[in-house]
């Protein structure tokens, strides 16, 4: 089970990889696309690559509701469990 | 009267240089971009052939780690040849909306489509990455240079294998005569060194199987040549407008005076004997050109270095110059670069305008017994192309019977 911090610093990571953003700019309060210009498609691949790294199933339907990034933190870390 | 059209930047990636300067002083020494492949996929899938020339410089090493991760292999080659032909070109700015590419392939984005079918197999659905489609289409390429440049006169994909890159001169002569652009980006990129085209092509008995010797594998009008070489890369130049260079003052390397493309319509891979529809693509291309056959005074072949092709390449020059091909300066440049195939004729189009350029044609590397059937003047230690005006060739044939050929004055 990961913390929410260990969650945070794994999806600033996947957000890295994908994008090339820096791992601080990835905080909780920030928009995936507003504040991380982010678009549809690099949220898939974020998505399925958090699915990946947290042992987590994402459903489509709630990738919508996926607004920032502490969204992102609180659903990973409820689907934990 | 129609419009002329000039090439005023060049760019390229290749087994023999990761940009023009490099890969054309290597050309005019004469080098071989072929080596054994240490990667894993060869002994595991007990390959025929165990070689190929890979560009000299990884494309890794060029481009940033995000944009090589939404670009096939060979878009990511296109991205770094096409950068260079622009700032090759010194274009401060440029209407887009007059700005076209043609950026040819002969398979496309084929290591995205079976990385992505592994993935499906090992892991699932859920897996394939969205970034899937985007990277495996044939248009990759030319979409990747028209949204890195802002190219918004259409962005085009000529597909006719191993002539695709010649295709692409065509098409770019043709936007620019007609009217629907001023300024178009032409290339060609390929990078199929996968197991699986290695494969297929070795199973057609197309590859070359000197797996001891790499380096002296290609070897067009050898006696002894046996097969391709499998290359990868990407080449690129900057089409023009004449007046439009001129307005802004450019270097011009050279005039696409002419280009033609036919068919064959005899087989679906072996070239007609006779080469009836290269000869026709050859006097289409100089009529088009309105150049006679005497003004050439260098041809860069197709000439892949396999048993059944380099000849009837001949066989077409001579019906289309007649004994004026005994005084063509021949360049096999494939000898050192590999076969590039979609991207051949567009990485040979950039040595055949520096060749009128700088009046330097480059080298044709092993051939140590010309096969005595195609009796060319081949290049075999760079030579110095005549003063004056001057007239060269490219040739490029692909599987399917397609024959283009472009027509390159000098300035």
């Amino acid at each position: 089970m990961a913390s929410n911090e260990e969650i945070l610093a794994g999806l600033a990571e996947i957000v890295n990889e994908e994008t090339g953003l820096a791992p601080e700019a990835v905080e909780l309060d920030k928009s995936f696309t507003d504040d991380l210009d982010i678009d549809s498609i690099s949220m898939m691949t974020i998505v399925v690559n958090a699915e990946e790294k947290f042992g987590v199933r994402i459903p489509d339907e709630e990738v919508k509701n996926l607004k920032t990034v502490g969204d992102a933190v609180n659903f990973i870390s409820g689907a934990q469990e | 009267m129609a419009r002329k059209v000039v090439i005023t930047g060049l760019g390229a990636t290749t087994p023999i240089g990761g940009d023009v300067p490099t890969m054309w002083r290597n050309a005019l020494k004469g080098v071989s971009g072929a080596h054994t492949l240490t990667d894993d996929w060869v002994a595991k899938y007990e390959l025929p052939v165990t070689f190929a020339a890979r560009v000299s410089n990884p494309a890794s090493e060029v481009l940033t780690r995000v944009e090589a991760k939404r670009l096939d292999p060979s878009s990511q080659f296109a991205v770094i040849a096409a950068r260079e032909a622009w700032a090759d070109s010194g274009i401060s700015e440029v209407d887009h909306d007059r700005f076209a590419v043609a950026f040819a392939t002969g398979i496309g984005g084929v290591w995205t489509l079976l990385d992505a079918w592994d993935t499906l197999r090992e892991k699932g659905p859920r897996r394939v990455l969205p970034m899937t489609v985007p990277m495996l289409m044939p248009n990759g390429a030319a979409a990747a240079v028209s949204l890195d440049l802002g190219a918004r006169a259409g962005a085009h994909t000529p597909v006719s294998a191993c002539a695709s890159g010649t295709e692409a001169m065509h098409q770019g002569l043709d936007l620019i005569r007609s009217g629907k652009a001023d300024v178009v980006m032409v290339g060609g990129a390929e990078a199929a060194i996968h197991p699986l085209p290695m494969a297929a092509f070795a199973s057609m008995q197309a590859l070359s199987r000197r797996n001891d010797d790499p380096e002296h594998a290609s070897r067009p009008y050898d006696i002894d040549r046996d097969g391709f070489v499998m290359g990868e890369g990407a080449g690129a130049l900057v089409l023009e407008a004449e007046e439009h260079a001129l307005a802004r003052g450019a270097r011009i390397y050279g005039e696409l005076a002419g280009t033609s493309v036919t068919a064959d319509a005899y087989h679906i891979t072996a070239p007609d004997p006779e080469g009836l529809g290269a000869t026709r693509a050859l006097k289409a291309a100089l009529f088009d050109a309105r150049a006679q056959g005497t003004d050439v005074v260098h041809v860069n072949a197709h000439a892949t270095s396999t048993p059944v092709g380099d000849k009837p390449e001949y066989t077409a020059l001579k019906a289309a110059l007649g004994d004026h091909v005994d005084n063509v300066a021949v360049s096999a440049t494939k000898s050192q670069t590999g076969h590039l195939l979609g991207a051949s004729g567009a990485v040979e189009a950039v040595m055949t305008v520096l060749a009128v350029h700088e009046r330097k044609a480059p080298v044709t590397i092993n051939l140590e017994n010309q096969d005595p059937e195609i009796p060319l003047d081949v290049v075999t230690s760079a030579r110095e192309l005549p003063a004056g005006d001057i007239v060269a060739l490219s040739n490029s044939f692909g599987f399917g019977g397609h024959n283009a050929v472009i027509v390159v004055r000098s300035y």
